[in-house]
């Protein structure tokens, strides 16, 4: 069972490099236990931009999507057996990168 | 609670279901779900079940063995219902082959489900309100317009609060089992808070114009409570929450006043309350305390609650016993409530001002109780003014009917009490007014 794991921030390149180190470390944690799918941070969300691609002509827009005071600063894909294990490896991926995070699972 | 359907002709049949469905409802569920995997289908054959007992039992007689006879009847219930709705996965498929003939589940396994269910519906991965439908409905056995009528939510919204619950155990596959060793005491304290919350809901019902009490809720809950306690007879918080409902619960028919005002506990009529309860629930603390083991949150309350139910005149209450118990639960509790609760017990010892001191830089101005004890003590301070806006403080916030006409009552008592001391604001006196 894959879980996304959306690290939620309110600014954007706030990362310290303690916080990195403490990733770094939970990261291998993850790939010890068998855990680790993918992870990345993501640039500020005033980077992106957003597609609408059904119709004749692609229509690109300047992004967000969405605006709100909060966005996905960075993300995980995690694998756990049950979301009591996802909730605890996460748990500490929270400690690690300092910020709050949402686990959400993936469709099977 | 009823289960679905009636219309039994032999005499003794609706006791004999209603009986099975006390009995046996959670522990079918429960089992139907570790089979199946699936809390959907364990609760609809569960509830088919049921109701085929009741037109089959009026015609045949009540089984030997109902309980044999419900595992058997929903087992084949939900082996049909996967049938029809084609699914095959193996998860299923494997059930279907394993429940042909399945020899009874030991005893030990049972209780296993049970709590696996319970903890389930518990998880803290779930928004409260929807652990508390998810319990009610699935341990407890209340049908979905009982539990929305508990609640004062529409049947539609309480049925879409369930649904998501379920749906997000499914998705998130939110586990199907007892918490680690690690987990657990975190993971009794949330079912116990669940069942808590059931409880005061019941005895502290909130609305307007809604019966203050709802005795249904309250037996529910000590029902469950009665459950869990069987399942984990070791652990001292669930002991202490059992009893804390009981003594509680023992209180209820001097509570209420005929004109529906609320009655504190310092005025109840003591021969009224339920004398079997404050047994059970003294026995409960008297066991707890036997163990030497530290006590708990509720262990703590049920204590206090204890020494109040002790007293046979409330002049006769052990305040300074109230106040050292509550010495405890600052310790374990550091919560400004259980410091507005301590305060009260401080004014019988040490008196009003050394109370008023204690409760006034409380950060609980939203809450009703602070401002229904901060008007008691001003009142016994003689600060008839001050006494009276803490009053309509707390009448403007207080949910619970009985509670509002009390606190109103006091407030205009206070107004007639001191006919040489008006108001501030002349223009808005209510003297000889009857409360609302």
């Amino acid at each position: 069972m894959q879980y996304l794991v959306s690290v939620i921030d309110d600014k954007t390149n706030s990362g310290t490099a303690e916080e990195a180190l403490a990733i770094d470390d939970f990261n291998e944690k993850l790939r010890t236990g068998g855990h680790w799918v993918f992870a990345g941070g993501l640039a500020a969300p005033e980077t992106s931009t957003v597609i609408d691609g059904r119709g004749e002509q692609p229509l690109f827009t300047d992004g967000p999507f969405v605006e709100s005071k909060e966005h996905i600063a960075g993300f995980w894909i995690i694998d756990a057996p049950d979301l009591d294990v996802a909730l605890a490896l996460m748990t500490e991926g929270s400690k690690a990168c300092n910020r709050r995070v949402e686990v959400r699972p993936f469709l099977v | 609670m009823q289960p679905p359907g009636r219309g039994a002709a032999v005499p003794g049949v609706t006791e004999a279901v209603a009986r099975a469905y006390r009995e046996q409802w959670a522990r079918l569920v429960a089992t139907l779900a570790r089979r199946y995997g699936d809390l959907d289908l364990a609760e609809e054959s569960a509830a088919e079940a049921f109701a085929t007992a009741v037109e089959r039992w009026a015609v045949d007689g009540v089984p030997p063995n109902p309980g044999g006879w419900l595992t058997t009847t929903a087992n084949r219930k939900a082996i049909d219902r996967i049938r029809r709705e084609n699914k095959r996965d193996d998860k299923h498929r494997e059930a279907l082959m394993l429940s042909e003939d399945a020899p009874p589940e030991p005893l030990g396994a049972v209780d296993d489900d049970r709590l696996r269910l319970i903890y389930t519906c518990c998880h803290p991965a779930l928004a409260m309100e929807a652990r508390v439908a998810l319990t009610l409905r699935m341990v407890g056995g209340l049908t979905m317009p009982e539990i929305a009528r508990s609640f004062l939510v529409q049947e539609a919204t309480m049925g879409q609060r369930i649904t998501r619950a379920k749906a997000k155990i499914a998705a998130a596959r939110i586990p199907y089992r007892v918490p680690s060793a690690q987990d657990l005491p975190a993971r009794t304290t949330g079912v116990l808070a669940v069942l808590f919350l059931v409880f005061n809901e019941g005895y502290l019902a909130t609305g307007p114009d809604t019966d203050p009490v709802r005795p249904h809720l309250t037996a529910e809950a000590i029902r469950l409570t009665r459950l869990v306690r069987t399942l984990l007879p070791e652990d001292g918080e669930v002991a202490g929450l059992l009893a804390l409902m009981l003594l509680t619960e023992a209180r209820r028919p001097a509570r209420v006043a005929a004109d529906g005002t609320l009655v504190p506990l310092a005025s109840q009529d003591r021969h009224t309350w339920d004398g079997a309860l404050v047994d059970e629930g003294h026995r409960l603390v008297r066991e707890r305390l036997a163990s030497g083991a530290a006590p708990g949150r509720y262990q703590l309350l049920a204590a206090i609650n204890a020494v109040h139910t002790d007293a046979r005149d409330a002049r006769d209450t052990d305040w300074s016993q109230v106040v050292a118990l509550y010495d405890q639960l600052v310790r374990v509790d550091p919560s400004p409530i259980v410091a507005l609760n301590r305060a009260v017990a401080v004014a019988e010892v040490d008196g009003p001002q050394a109370a008023l001191a204690a409760v006034d830089h409380l950060p609980l101005d939203g809450y009703h109780a602070f401002h229904a004890t901060r008007a008691e003590l001003l009142r016994r301070l003689d600060r008839s003014a001050e006494s009276r806006a803490a009053y309509d403080r707390a009448i403007a916030l207080a949910g619970n009917t009985a509670e509002t006409a009390y606190l109103a009552r006091r407030r205009d008592e206070l107004v007639t009490a001191a006919p040489d001391r008006p108001p501030r604001s002349p223009g808005r006196s209510r003297t000889g007014e009857a409360p609302g």
